[in-house]
């Protein structure tokens, strides 16, 4: 019951949250409402016993990327940049994507449950302490991919301080 | 009343009440002993005037906090204005839900305890923040710049002290991390052949960063930004972000403590010999001298109403150094007592720094973290990693 109730609460705050991040003017608040929709997925992480990936949806993106992101909102004055004209307006876009997702939504409320097939639920998400599993399946199973995730975080580094130096 | 007492919930939900309703009792007096031992270091006596040596002043700073007008800024953005403080201080404080006061006086153990940590520390960063963005004055905006990229900067080389330390511990869970320090019978800062030292400094001084002390209070330095991210802040507002800065204080040193210096273990936990000696008598000596060592200081105090409250600490300070004497306390009293003895050896050291070392300059600060801090933290890491295989 009490679930149910965290499910829903946590659920407006990210739906919520990214509505307002969209349709808010001030940027400052925009990048506030993004906070909390960040935060309500966390709290969802958290619903689904996954503590490890709770704490560190926090720690990576309310903690780190949106500290840099408020950061550079804070360096650079948009209040001048939100008072202009904008040039990246894709109504077309945004309705076709709207409408098929609606279409789809449609489709699958009307058909009910039968539409899915669920998975079984695996033994690895009921387990009290699932950051060892996570790890487990990372540094073997998933090495490879891993690796290659690090190295183009690396490649990412390596290109903004060659870009910053040129600049300078 | 039994069926209370055995309830599960009842110690979580007691120590989250003695925590939410003493801790800024106990900040007010962090901030006297901090004034108090700086004004030693420079040979002065420090505030005198309420209650004898001062004893009642954070009451009265308190007072004075509660009732001052709450000025919001014109041309600030009220509503982050507002809650700004509120963010700091309620994750400031929700940072003690993991902390193991004892093996059992806890409210929380979750096997994640040491992220929360970090994400709640994450998280009180922009209090900070959006509290000197919305002031609306260049001060503040100026010092809550300088804090993300100071905090940003220090928390990798925190992570990777940490690190050092959770590899001995194999555990990210707070309790485990202690209760791993007892099964080795020895404090992991002694660990890996003693050099466990070195992430235990890098911490400490990453830490001394995060928490915006001196010699890194940049964020708020006084005499460029008159006082940084909280210059429009006065009253009650302000007193909530200095509340969430010594409860910062706290957490870090606690887990600093938890991490390196063996949590609520006594010295030589291993030893059995010496349990009756660090659990009783060592408390007992340090309340009951400390006790009697301002006996010493009555007769020299000029006001009869402070001398009549001098004697009575002095009373209660013995009678609570008794009270470790007592068999069926000591088992209770003793782990929380040294859980917070170390904690007081811990921001001792932060306030010896701020007695110490003058405040770097902005680019010597960002030298020490990426040149210096985050490259010894990495290294640490492996040198650990692979001494940690021959222990």
């Amino acid at each position: 019951m009490l679930d149910v109730f965290f499910f829903y609460a946590f659920a407006a705050l990210v739906l919520g949250g990214a509505l307002l991040t969209v349709t808010l003017r001030n940027t400052v608040h925009c990048a506030i409402s993004l906070i909390a929709s960040l935060s309500g997925v966390a709290g969802i992480f958290l619903l689904q016993k996954a503590e490890f990936l709770f704490a560190v949806q926090i720690i990576v993106y309310v903690g780190g990327v949106m500290v840099l992101f408020l950061f550079v909102i804070m360096l650079v004055n948009l209040d001048t940049a939100a008072r202009d004209r904008q040039f990246n307006r894709q109504w077309i876009a945004a309705v076709a994507c709207v409408l098929a997702i609606g279409a789809e939504g449609v489709y699958f409320v009307r058909s009910g449950s039968g539409a899915w097939t669920f998975a079984a639920p695996s033994e690895f998400a009921l387990s009290a302490g699932n950051t060892e599993d996570i790890a487990r399946m990372l540094f073997s199973e998933y090495l490879v991919p891993f690796e290659i995730a690090s190295v183009l975080l690396l490649v990412a580094v390596v290109g903004s301080v060659l870009m910053a130096r040129r600049e300078a | 009343m039994n069926a209370v007492i055995q309830h599960p919930l009842f110690i979580p939900v007691l120590t989250t009440l003695v925590v939410c309703a003493l801790f800024p009792l106990v900040a007010g007096y962090l901030v006297l002993i901090e004034r108090k031992v700086l004004a030693d270091f420079q040979v002065r006596l420090g505030p005198m005037r309420v209650g004898p040596h001062g004893l009642l002043q954070p009451l009265a700073d308190a007072l004075k906090l509660i009732l001052k007008e709450d000025i919001i800024p014109e041309d600030s953005d009220h509503l982050i204005f507002w809650i700004a403080p509120i963010i700091s201080t309620f994750t400031a404080l929700t940072a003690f839900a993991v902390l193991p006061f004892s093996a059992r006086i806890f409210v929380s153990d979750v096997n994640v305890g040491i992220l929360v940590i970090s994400a709640v520390s994450a998280v009180g960063i922009l209090g900070i923040i959006l509290g000197g963005w919305s002031s609306n004055s260049h001060y503040s905006l100026l010092g809550s710049l300088r804090s993300a990229a100071q905090l940003v900067s220090y928390e990798v080389a925190l992570t990777f002290a940490l690190l050092s330390a959770l590899m001995v511990a194999g555990t990210l869970s707070m309790q485990g991390i202690v209760h791993a320090q007892q099964q080795r019978g020895v404090w992991f800062v002694f660990e890996n052949f003693g050099f466990m030292i070195v992430p235990f400094v890098v911490f400490l001084i990453s830490a001394t960063a995060e928490t915006n002390r001196i010699p890194f209070d940049l964020p708020e330095a006084e005499s460029e930004l008159t006082g940084g991210y909280h210059t429009e802040y006065s009253g009650v507002r302000w007193g909530f972000f200095m509340l969430s800065e010594y409860a910062n204080l706290f957490v870090a040193s606690a887990v600093g403590v938890t991490l390196f210096w063996g949590g609520w273990l006594p010295p030589f936990p291993s030893v059995a010999a010496l349990g009756w000696f660090f659990d009783a008598l060592f408390p007992a000596l340090i309340f009951a001298g400390s006790g009697a060592s301002s006996l010493v200081l009555i007769p020299k105090l000029p006001y009869r109403p402070h001398r009549i409250l001098m004697a009575i600490i002095a009373a209660a300070l013995v009678a609570f150094g008794a009270l470790f004497l007592v068999p069926a306390l000591t088992t209770w009293f003793a782990p929380v007592f040294w859980f917070l003895f170390k904690i007081a050896l811990v921001i001792y050291l932060m306030i010896w720094f701020r007695g110490t070392f003058p405040r770097f300059r902005y680019d010597q600060l960002m030298n020490i973290g990426w040149k210096y801090m985050i490259p010894i933290g990495m290294g640490a890491v492996m040198v650990n990693a692979v001494l940690g295989m021959f222990r």
